[in-house]
């Protein structure tokens, strides 16, 4: 409990008795620093200036950084503040990380669009978007130490360099730590000093792209680190909430009378799409779930079926209308019409689950007089900072508090705050008994917001030299960009090239799922690529050298992944390999090697290999972690994951037939090399997962001489395609 | 409501909850410990490991009146006194969590494997540790923090 105390009260620090807290403003806000011996003043200071604090020092020489970014494991606890540090030269042994308070004012990113603020952990921006934010934070806080030295000796600023917390005058060889400065600190007297430091040449890094470890992972070991679920609070009560497995159905429940007269009961809360239950132990709440009797309206979804749907999807590829033009360079109509050759095909994929291991869960308290609140919660945050709790609760954002917490897993799920709405319901209900709602791994699978099914046709016009000449995309699906996403060649020199969407609607509920509509449309490019490569009887390499040729540094993780994979050595017998090129922020190339088993026809991943260019590389050991994580979740889904649906209802529940890839089936290795660059950071969470499905194909196509059109790969899938 | 005594990291705690509650909601909303996770109800993803007089097992699907007999039920948190045991080094040694989610499950299954095998085979560990899930991907990372573990236990018992 002495944990949950501690979360609550983000701002603790500035209780800290002879400390002194940073207040540094960013992008025109005039900066400022206050001694933190008056709290009361103090607080009051940030609220009426809206300052952002990035930074606390302490006497003894801790450094507290803040974290802006939600945590589910892709590292923002570390490379964020690991950015700071860099510019203020911090000693990173005394560096302690916790998460800023949720006022996206302050902390928000201005990196998503001009004029800005947002705290979103979505789109693998975070390290991207706030590189320079944080740098330049960093960098002034080390200008503020540096400035108050120079006062302190009375000597040119300009003569003092700085290093692991320490300030040193050359000339006399005098040094003082930032500890100790404390009680000289002095605001620069020109404010434009500050809002114009200059930031490191990457050539000076001392943090960036050196092996950090990961700040958070002790906590992780041991059973300490506190995800949402974990919160206990006095006098909380219990929230489940039935939602059946038909999208957008109306619940009446019958049974009222004998759910009121049980044990444990608290309230009955009525959602349109629910019924909601508030005991006052979990063990009560989940009993009592399971006694309702409720009876289930139709739904837009009502007689839609997923495995069937796709004779439709062919028919609206064939002859429906553009919804959304997404690509339109040079004349693609010209190409097909003058092709010598035009090469078509249809890829599809079924709806995924993002099975994230910490199911959907909040914890909410409600003031007795309804003013305020504070919510506990795993969130990926949202446009809305405050997440849709004060428009419920009816109160102004800024009586609000939200904790952030650590998330058991977020792959896109957790930016749809559904499940903190309803906690907030709850706790109105409830106020001032706190609510933890919990959704059942049941709940969070057949109430998900999945990645859509989707139908990619190609069209793809070759001239008399066989070069490809135009390149025709359309998508098939619900969603929009969810299905769209990713169906730019950007890296591939093809004169003429049309995307669209095509839309269907079936009423099921839709969200990003990691990588978004890259995962299926890569598939569909790269696996025509090596369609045509071996028509053109070219190497898979060779079709995408020529396709890169005006794009090196694509190029060049193309060759890397050649060179590392050992692609021009003999197979091994029984297997092949086969890659895919991708792009989500960072780029690269991936290389698998697989095998299959004719008889049952399961495909092994045996070896995977990446290239990756991805700017300047923050914590190099991480992003090789995000690669693997990318390319097993790639693997599972592209082999096994599939939510099926009949007459509208989700036919999967749980782990027993929603199949996850477990350690048996992961690869024997995973290699991957990071290229050198200067770049900017781009994002690394989500650029192998969608390499997978058309390594995986490419490589099933040497194997077999067989192509794999529908994701998943599932064995009877495979067997069909082998019996050809 | 029924009243029971768990031995729970070498303590006794009285609990009152209806008979067939889960171990795992008593473990956690009821003595707080909430190192160990619950991820799917059924015991197919693991994530709720912890030990039963040595062995590793599922808490979400166990009842609790049949371990308040005296049964030595250890948690994450009564792996060891102050999170340095081997399996836990290794791990971060490995860097091997990401959200970290299943990895209290990981480690308690982990360590049942090192008790009863010191020196598993990469088929070993793979074939023991195949029952808990990660997302997030961490499998190759968990088999080399194994590994790592096995190898400073067997070096620590020639040293001593």
């Amino acid at each position: 409990m002495t944990q949950t105390s501690k979360t609550i009260n983000r701002r603790h620090f500035l209780k800290s008795s002879g400390g002194v807290a940073f207040f540094i403003g960013i992008s025109g806000i005039l900066p400022q620093l206050m001694s933190c011996s008056d709290t009361k003043v103090l607080a009051k200071q940030i609220e009426k200036h809206k300052l952002t604090a990035w930074v606390q020092l302490t006497k003894d020489g801790q450094i507290i950084i803040y974290n802006p970014a939600a945590e589910m494991g892709q590292g923002s606890m570390t490379a964020l503040p690991v950015l700071f540090a860099e510019e203020m030269d911090a000693d990173w042994s005394k560096v302690n990380v916790e998460f800023s308070p949720q006022n996206s004012d302050v902390y928000g990113s201005p990196g998503w669009s001009p004029g800005s603020k947002l705290m979103f952990t979505v789109g693998s921006r975070t390290t991207n978007s706030y590189y320079q934010l944080m740098r330049k934070a960093g960098a002034q806080a080390r200008y503020i130490l540096v400035y108050s030295a120079a006062k302190h000796w009375g000597v040119n600023i300009s003569e003092l360099s700085t290093a692991e917390s320490l300030v040193t005058h050359n000339k006399t060889n005098k040094s003082i730590s930032y500890a100790d400065l404390i009680p000289f600190l002095e605001m620069p007297a020109n404010p434009s000093d500050l809002s114009e430091v200059n930031l490191k040449d990457p050539a000076e890094f001392k943090l960036i792209g050196k092996e950090i470890p990961r700040t958070e992972i002790p906590s992780k070991v041991d059973g300490t680190a506190q995800f949402a679920i974990d919160l206990q609070l006095p006098g909380m009560v219990y929230g489940v909430l039935e939602r059946g497995n038909l999208h957008g159905a109306k619940p009446t429940l019958i049974n009222e009378k004998e759910i009121l007269e049980q044990d444990g009961i608290v309230k009955i809360v009525p959602f349109e799409y629910a019924i909601g239950i508030i005991a006052n132990s979990l063990e009560k709440a989940l009993q009592l779930k399971k006694m309702l009797k409720i009876e289930w309206s139709d739904a837009q979804a009502s007689g839609f079926n997923s495995d069937e749907v796709f004779t439709e999807y062919e028919k609206i590829a064939a002859g429906g209308n553009t919804e959304k033009a997404i690509v339109e360079k040079g004349n693609i109509k010209k190409a097909l019409g003058s092709a010598a050759r035009i090469y078509e095909a249809d890829y599809k994929n079924d709806y995924v689950y993002h099975a994230q291991m910490e199911p959907l869960n909040a914890v909410i308290k409600v003031a007795e007089d309804k003013n305020s609140a504070e919510v506990w919660v795993g969130s990926q945050q949202g446009p809305d900072t405050k997440l849709g709790v004060p428009d419920i609760l009816g109160i102004p954002p800024e009586n609000v508090t939200v904790h952030l917490q650590y998330l058991g897993g977020g792959f896109g799920r957790r930016s749809m705050n559904d499940f903190v709405e309803e906690c907030a319901y709850l706790a109105k209900e409830m106020a001032p008994q706190p609510v933890k709602l919990i959704w059942t791994r049941e709940d969070d699978l057949t109430y998900g917001a999945y990645r859509p099914m989707s139908l990619q046709r190609l069209q793809v016009a070759t001239d008399k030299n066989g070069e490809i000449t135009g390149f025709s995309h359309c998508v098939v699906g619900d969603g929009g960009h969810l299905v769209a996403g990713g169906v730019r060649n950007d890296y591939y020199d093809i004169p003429n090239q049309f995307a669209e969407w095509r839309k269907a609607s079936h009423g099921i509920r839709l969200k990003h799922w990691r990588s978004v509509g890259h995962a299926p449309n890569k598939f569909a490019i790269e696996c025509m690529l090596d369609d045509i490569a071996k028509s053109q009887k070219l190497d898979p390499v060779a079709l995408r050298r020529k396709l890169m040729k005006n794009s090196p540094k694509a190029l060049a993780t193309l060759e890397k992944v050649v060179e590392i994979s050992g692609w021009e050595d003999p197979p091994i017998a029984g297997r092949a390999k086969g890659m895919a090129f991708a792009e989500h922020g960072s780029f690269g190339t991936g290389v698998c090697e697989i095998s299959v088993d004719a008889t049952t026809g399961k495909i092994n991943v045996h070896r995977f290999w990446i290239a990756l260019n991805a700017g300047v590389i923050v914590q190099p050991d991480n992003v090789k972690a995000q690669m693997e994580g990318g390319v097993i979740m790639g693997i599972s889904s592209s082999l096994q994951e599939k939510i099926s649906i009949m007459d509208g209802k989700i036919q999967q529940s749980n782990f027993n037939d929603y199949k996850l890839l477990r350690m048996n089936d992961s690869p024997e290795s995973i290699e991957v090399a990071l290229l050198k660059s200067t770049e900017t950071p781009e994002g690394v969470g989500e650029t192998a997962t969608p390499m997978v499905a058309g390594a995986i194909a490419n490589a099933f196509l040497a194997l077999t001489g067989k192509t794999l059109r529908h994701l998943p790969f599932t064995q009877e899938r495979v067997l069909e395609a082998l019996n050809s | 409501m029924a009243s029971f005594t768990l031995n729970v990291n070498n303590s006794d705690h009285k609990v009152d909850v209806p008979e067939g509650t889960a171990l795992l909601w008593v473990i956690r909303e009821h003595l707080g410990l909430m190192g160990t996770k619950y991820g799917c109800g059924i015991a197919q993803c693991g994530v709720c490991t912890i030990h039963i007089d040595g062995n590793p097992m599922r808490a979400c699907v166990l009842a609790v009146d049949n371990f308040s007999q005296g049964q030595k039920i250890v948690t994450i948190e009564g792996l060891s006194e102050d999170g340095t045991h081997p399996l836990q080094k290794a791990w971060i040694a490995a860097q091997a969590p990401q959200c970290g989610y299943c990895q209290s499950g990981q480690i308690m299954q982990a360590a049942a494997l090192l008790e009863k095998n010191p020196s598993p085979s990469t088929e070993e560990i793979k074939s023991e540790m195949n029952g808990i899930l990660c997302r997030c991907g961490t499998y190759l990372r968990v088999i080399k923090a194994v590994k790592m573990a096995a190898e400073s236990k067997l070096t620590n018992v020639k040293r001593s």
